[in-house]
């Protein structure tokens, strides 16, 4: 009886607090994901507790992060924005910063400190890319190939340069058409130091070079645009090996069963995470700003991992996780930051990209369709 | 409306007729003397040539002007709603969307200062710009990075010259720094230097002073320029006239940073500190030996030590803080970029859409490594012709036999045919991914048929095949349906005379059936032909490499590298190639020849 009792007195509290709250707040808010499992694990790690919090809020969902960039713009240049809080990847924040579309944040003040005390500056750490991020996941781009389809008497390909490697693997590779990554992977095995990599491909020659390279696999390639297309390709059987998003190659392989390996070799890391548009109203931005608060510290974080294989993008957030909610699989052999998974890595170059996109973008469509 | 003409012309006709033969009509009324019923009309042009009048008077034609007009309005009104609709929010925002291929109003108005100093630079000789364009430079770029609006202009310049992109995000966060030495000798010497209210007093003149407000209004019109919003109101500072005299720039500077602080930081201007740029237009004014005799206006005192103590002082070479900050500040291509792409509007991006580029020298090819746009133009022409054509080889027998068949049969089969429309898109376009992939449907029964080999499978999609097949697939209905209403409407019975008459089958079927479809093909192969020169989806998806058209490059312009006015530029092309083709098709086969049904 007492208890009921403290637990009533206890809810009408955070009731009336919330209420409080919730004047300043708006009570509605949008949210931009990409859809599919990824935005399923936001839902059930950020969304969810967070509307069990607010009651009365109502969160929309908007599955546009891949056209976020042109929607926002377009959205601002209309005079109005009706999104809230948007996931997009580091370099499209870069982009959406650079125009004045994202809000600058300080991390420090906007985000929770790690339990530790850790600050949250510190806790993130180079993730903090750009004035405007908020870095929440990190995940990789890298080859998962087909087990059955490896030759006899052939050690399976544990070497990035076996992409290249058309005799001793035989077989069509699916490869994301645009430069990103590829070019990369192309100096890296036609003897450039990793070190070196970005520093030959400022250069005219560099990028021929790295064309070359792809072009001796050119034509057992295919061109893929959607994060969906290499496990359809695997699964199918169309492509030996192909390179996507690590959580793709996940659930093809421990979700759908697949006979399908991951060659973690060289991965390259790159950020998901959160932006702000700019000149949000007041109201609306407190919202954001507490949802985005809760939303990226170290527990939620890490419940975000029990949905898919992305590493959380906290340092105390790695301990954390745990195992699948429904598959019960340990999730941190899965993680791309796993240190077995990650001996050799690259990190998404984001300034190189931001200057050199367009320039080797044309090039490289133009070799393409050559 | 058709009515009317039609009324009008008779009666215009029938009025001229009479005109002409008036003279003999006139003489044979009078001779002959007998009624007619066209008498009325007689007698009124026999009537001294007068005009023709209506019931009330009035002249016929002015009456049935006014009555015309009052037909068409009603019209208008009719249609108006619809005719805004469309002008607001399609004809207008495509405009809008077109200017931009020209449009290239963000280098002159963020580098408002740098542009009048480059309009004397050669580009063609062999140094980069001097002093005095590095100090423009600067205080364009200040003023930019403070309003958050230079790395706009460094994406929008990234298009052309690579690496400018983070040069100007780079010099943005370093810009504060510029002159730092000279500022920090400024406030150690006097910290009055760092008081907000002393600055204040100092730059409004004190209580009760003249004012001058042209600072002010430029300033104003500097801020509009650069960010679009308006800076209109009070900005609780009017700069004194006397120091406006003596200080011009720092007053300038003063005045901007003022109104940026009410306007868009909504603070007041008395509570903050100044820009650095401010202090450094300051020290650049001292330095530069203005004469303080005659001044006795608030903190007199303050700069005339000032003055004395920056005399010792190196002066601030700006040049030296840019290249400081990145040596590509050095880089000539980049000024030869700056000075190409400063007018308010380029055809930068037209050039850019047909493989050519801007250059100092005047307008060259882009190196053979980058040019696209070219093959891709005329890929898309192409293949849409193709996909045309093959529309029409298949639809034509289909379009026949559904005309020719008992109307219920033929209506069970023309829902075969529009079945395709009520499936999604991308489930049709992947279901073609399904069949034609080298373990897809149509090589596993080649395989099993013993046809082809396991390992030679054929590769049938990922290129211009595929494309070719399932573009054709999804847009035949719109080439059948056309045809189909229009052979609807030719009888059976023409066919059958032609043959009673000797024709042969083929013969009665060219000379006679064939012809009245021709509207049908027309009407059809315009709409297939114009749809799948816009197409997107479907090359995407199963275009690999060689099948993909233009529209996927519009597309990857306006959603992934944001180069609205490339994108804008290969629309309008786009646009301009169909219209030619539809003139084109006007000429050789007439407009009026198409059918819809």
């Amino acid at each position: 009886m007492k208890l009921t009792k403290t637990l009533m007195a206890t809810t009408a509290l955070t009731v009336t607090a919330g209420a409080v709250l919730a004047q300043d707040m708006a009570d509605s808010m949008t949210l931009v994901s990409w859809g599919g499992a990824y935005q399923k694990s936001q839902v059930n790690a950020y969304a969810d507790p967070y509307k069990e919090m607010h009651p009365g809020l109502e969160v929309v969902w908007d599955e546009s992060s891949n056209e976020a960039v042109a929607k926002l713009r377009a959205m601002d240049e209309a005079g109005n924005v009706t999104w809230d809080v948007v996931d997009v990847v580091a370099s499209d924040a870069l982009r959406l910063c650079d125009e004045g579309l994202a809000m600058e944040i300080d991390p420090n003040e906007i985000l929770a400190a790690a339990p530790d005390g850790t600050s949250a500056e510190d806790d993130f750490g180079d993730l903090l890319v750009g004035d405007c991020f908020i870095p929440q996941i990190v995940y990789s781009t890298t080859f998962g190939y087909r087990t059955d389809m490896v030759p006899d008497g052939v050690e399976p390909p544990s070497d990035i340069c076996s992409v290249f490697d058309l005799e001793t693997y035989p077989g069509k590779r699916a490869l994301e058409k645009r430069p990103i990554n590829n070019m990369e992977w192309a100096l890296l095995c036609d003897g450039v130091a990793k070190g070196d990599v970005y520093d030959v491909l400022e250069t005219p020659e560099g990028q021929q070079q790295a064309l070359d390279k792809l072009g001796t696999i050119k034509d057992s390639v295919i061109w893929w645009s959607a994060g969906a297309d290499t496990p359809q390709l695997l699964a199918d059987g169309e492509v030996f090996m192909g390179s996507t998003y690590n959580g793709r190659l996940f659930s093809v392989i421990e979700e759908q069963d697949q006979p399908v390996a991951m060659m973690w070799d060289a991965q390259v890391f790159d950020l998901d995470g959160w932006i702000i548009p700019a000149n949000l109203p007041e109201d609306r931005l407190a919202r954001a700003l507490d949802f985005i608060m809760f939303a990226t510290d170290t527990q939620r974080l890490a419940d975000q991992a029990k949905w898919i294989s992305y590493g959380p993008a906290r340092k105390s957030s790695a301990p954390l996780v745990g195992q699948h909610a429904e598959l019960g699989i340990d999730m941190a052999p899965h993680m791309p930051t796993d240190p077995n998974n990650s001996q050799n890595t690259f990190l998404y170059n984001y300034e190189f990209w931001a200057d050199y996109r367009d320039d080797i973008d044309a090039k490289f469509q133009s070799w393409l369709a050559q | 409306m058709r009515p009317f003409h039609t009324d009008k012309n008779k009666f215009d006709k029938n009025k001229d007729a009479n005109g002409d033969t008036m003279s003999d009509v006139t003489d044979a009324t009078t001779a002959k003397n007998a009624p007619t019923p066209d008498d009325a009309l007689r007698i009124s042009d026999s009537k001294a040539s007068g005009p023709v009048l209506a019931a009330d008077g009035t002249p016929l034609k002015k009456s049935l002007k006014r009555a015309l007009r009052a037909q068409k309005l009603r019209a208008l009104a009719l249609i108006a709603p619809l005719l805004i609709f469309i002008l607001i929010t399609f004809i207008a925002p495509i405009g809008d969307m077109l200017f931009r291929s020209v449009e290239n109003q963000i280098v002159s108005s963020t580098l408002q200062n740098t542009v009048v100093e480059l309009e004397d630079w050669d580009p063609a000789g062999a140094d980069i710009p001097g002093e005095p364009t590095f100090e423009a430079l600067y205080w364009d770029l200040f003023l930019a990075a403070e309003a958050k609006e230079h790395t706009k202009l460094g994406t929008r310049l990234n298009y052309e010259e690579t690496g400018v992109s983070s040069l100007f995000r780079g010099v943005g966060r370093g810009i504060d720094d510029f002159g730092e030495d000279q500022v920090e000798a400024l406030e150690d010497f006097d910290p009055v230097w760092e008081d907000e209210m002393f600055w204040y007093t100092l730059m409004s003149g004190g209580d009760g002073a003249e004012q001058n407000s042209r600072h002010l209004s430029a300033a104003r019109e500097r801020l509009t320029t650069l960010t679009t919003d308006d800076f209109i109101g009070s900005a609780g500072f009017v700069p004194g006239a006397e120091i406006s005299e003596l200080l011009p720039r720092t007053i300038s500077e003063y005045s901007t940073f003022a109104l940026f602080t009410v306007f868009a930081d909504e603070d007041v201007v008395a509570e903050e500190e100044p820009w650095e740029a401010v202090k450094v237009s300051l020290i650049q004014e001292l330095t530069s030996g203005v004469d303080l005799a005659g001044y006795s206006g608030p903190g007199a005192a303050e700069l005339r030590a000032a003055q004395d103590m920056l005399a010792d002082q190196p002066a601030i070479d700006f040049k030296q803080a840019f290249l400081d900050d990145d040596e590509d500040w050095a880089d000539s291509g980049l000024w030869e970029t700056i000075k190409l792409y400063s007018p308010p509007f380029t055809t930068g991006y037209f050039l850019k859409a047909v493989d050519l580029q801007k250059t100092v020298g005047g307008v060259e090819a882009v190196p053979d490594g980058e040019k696209i746009y070219g093959t891709l133009f005329k890929r898309t022409l192409f293949m849409s012709m193709v996909i045309m054509g093959s529309c029409i080889l298949l639809g034509y027998p289909i379009a026949w036999i559904l005309a020719n068949l008992p109307v219920r049969t033929a209506n069970l089969l023309l829902i075969l045919v529009l079945l395709p429309f009520w499936t999604s898109l991308l489930v049709r376009t992947s279901a073609w991914k399904v069949m034609l992939q080298q373990q897809g449907v149509i090589n596993d029964i080649l395989v099993w048929l013993g046809m082809i080999a396991d390992d030679s499978r054929l590769v049938m999609i990922n290129n211009q095949f595929g494309t070719i097949v399932a573009m054709t697939h999804i847009l035949l209905p719109f080439m059948i349906l056309p045809m189909y209403s229009v052979m609807q409407t030719i009888p059976q019975t023409y066919l059958r005379a032609a043959k009673s008459l000797g024709a042969t089958n083929w013969t009665a079927f060219w000379r006679v059936y064939f012809p009245q479809s021709i509207p049908g093909i027309g009407a059809g192969s315009i709409l297939v032909f114009i749809l799948s020169i816009g197409y997107y989806i479907t090359p995407e998806i199963v275009g690999g490499t060689t099948g993909t058209f233009i529209s996927n490059r519009i597309a990857y312009h306006i959603s992934s590298s944001l180069n609205w006015g490339l994108a804008a530029a290969l629309g309008s092309i786009l646009l301009a190639a169909v219209l030619i083709l539809y003139w084109a098709y006007d000429k050789i086969v007439g407009i009026d020849n198409v059918k819809l049904g």
